[in-house]
C-alpha cells in the first residue's frame, strides 16, 4: 500500500473512531469510588430501605380482587429477567409500556387497586426489587417488529435540540460524554440501575424523574408521565445501553 | 410505612475481639431550614439521639446534628466478654423512638 493509502486508511479510521471508540460504559464507571463502594454493599446501599418494603409488598393483598403480587406471579425472585427486557413494546396498546407503568397496569386491570403515586415509595420499592431480580443480568429489550418504530421515535427525541440552551441529549451524552459538567463526569446517560439511590435527591427516583431533571436543566418541556414518546425514550435509552449490566438498584451522586 | 433499619451485627462473636456493627436508617432527616413552596419553615426533623448497649451497658451513642443527610449510615466497632442483648435505640424530633435488639453470643 503507498503512503497517501495509508494516509488515507488512517483518516478513514480516526473518522469512525468517535463511535467505535465510545464503549458502552455504566454510570457506575463514572461515579467516584465512595458512591461505588455504596452501592457494592447491599448493607450501606440505601435503596436496600426501599427493596426491603417493596418485598413486604409483593407479598400484599390489595383492592377489590384481593390478590397480590406474588398469587398471580409467584415468588418475587421469578421476576429474573423482567426489567432487563422493560421497556416492551405492547402491540395491545400500540405503545411502549415501561416497568412503571406495567405495575399499575397489573394494579388497575388485576388486583382493582388504585394506581400507585408516581414517585412514591410503594411504587419504588416494587420497581426496586423486582428489577434486584435481574441484577448482573444484561441488558435486552427487543428492538425488532412493531418495537423498531418506537426505538427511532425515541432515538430522534434523544438527537432533538430543545430548550432554551438548545441542547440534544445526544450533545452531552454521545459527544461529550467523559468530559466534565461543573466538576461532575458526563455519563453516558444508561438507564440500566433505575430506580436509584440518588445522593442529591437525598432520596429514591425513578428514570422518569431522571429525564425530567435532564428537561428541565436544559429548559425544555418534560415529557409527561403517560405520554407515550416517555416510552419510546426509555426503550431508546435500553436499546442504547444494550450489554450493561442491570444493576438495580444502583446508586448515584 | 415504617420500614426496619438495614442492621448488620454478627451473632456469634469472640470474646474480646472488636466487631463491626452498621445500621442504615431511613429517615428524612429534614434539617429545619429548608422553606416549603409556600415560604413557610419546614420544621425540622431529624434523629438527635442515638444508643447502642448491651444488657444495659452503653457501648456506643450518638448525637447526630442537623448536616446528616437522609437515610443516616452508622458503623462502628464494639468487643463483648459476655454474651448477652445488643439495644440499639434512637429518637427523633417528633418524639418517635424506634430500638432493634439482636442477641449476640460470644464463643
Amino acid at each position: 500500500m503507498s503512503t497517501s493509502a495509508w494516509c488515507r486508511a488512517l483518516v478513514l479510521l480516526l473518522a469512525a473512531l468517535p463511535a467505535a471508540a465510545q464503549e458502552r460504559r455504566s454510570g457506575y464507571d463514572d461515579a467516584g469510588p465512595q458512591v461505588r463502594a455504596m452501592q457494592d454493599d447491599d448493607m450501606a446501599n440505601p435503596a436496600f430501605l426501599w427493596v426491603r418494603q417493596g418485598e413486604a409488598l409483593w407479598e400484599r393483598r390489595v383492592g377489590e380482587a384481593g390478590k397480590s403480587c406474588a398469587d398471580c406471579h409467584g415468588a418475587v425472585s421469578e421476576m429474573r429477567g423482567v426489567a432487563a427486557r422493560f421497556p416492551e413494546f405492547d402491540a395491545a396498546r400500540g405503545r411502549v409500556v415501561t416497568l412503571e407503568q406495567r405495575v399499575n397496569l397489573c394494579r388497575t386491570d388485576f388486583q382493582g387497586a388504585p394506581a400507585l403515586a408516581p414517585e412514591s415509595d410503594a411504587l419504588l420499592g416494587i420497581m426496586a426489587v423486582v428489577g434486584l431480580q435481574s441484577r448482573g443480568m444484561p441488558v435486552a429489550v427487543e428492538v425488532s417488529g412493531a418495537a423498531a418504530e418506537a426505538v427511532a421515535r425515541g432515538e430522534a427525541f434523544f438527537r432533538l435540540r430543545q430548550g432554551q440552551l438548545n441542547l440534544s441529549c445526544a450533545q452531552c451524552h454521545d459527544q461529550l460524554a467523559g468530559q466534565s459538567l461543573a466538576g461532575s463526569r458526563i455519563p453516558q446517560g444508561h438507564p440500566n440501575g433505575y430506580p436509584i439511590y440518588r445522593l442529591e435527591w437525598q432520596g429514591m427516583g425513578s428514570l422518569h424523574r431522571r429525564l425530567r431533571a435532564c428537561l428541565v436543566g436544559v429548559r425544555a418541556e418534560p415529557l409527561g408521565r403517560d405520554d407515550a414518546l416517555l416510552g419510546d425514550l426509555e426503550l431508546y435509552l435500553a436499546a442504547r445501553a444494550a450489554g450493561l449490566k442491570v444493576e438495580t438498584p444502583g446508586v448515584r451522586p | 410505612m415504617a420500614v426496619k433499619p438495614l442492621l448488620s451485627v454478627p451473632r456469634e462473636v469472640k470474646a474480646g475481639v472488636p466487631f463491626e456493627v452498621r445500621i442504615l436508617i431511613q429517615h428524612p432527616m429534614e434539617t429545619g431550614f429548608r422553606r416549603d413552596a409556600v415560604g413557610g419553615v419546614i420544621a425540622r426533623d431529624i434523629i438527635h439521639t442515638f444508643e447502642c448497649s448491651v444488657e444495659g451497658e452503653e457501648v456506643f451513642a450518638a448525637r447526630l446534628e442537623p448536616a446528616i443527610a437522609a437515610n443516616p449510615y452508622l458503623a462502628f466497632s464494639a468487643r463483648l466478654e459476655r454474651s448477652g442483648t445488643m439495644l440499639l435505640r434512637w429518637v427523633d424530633d417528633h418524639g418517635v423512638e424506634a430500638q432493634e435488639r439482636v442477641d449476640i453470643r460470644v464463643v
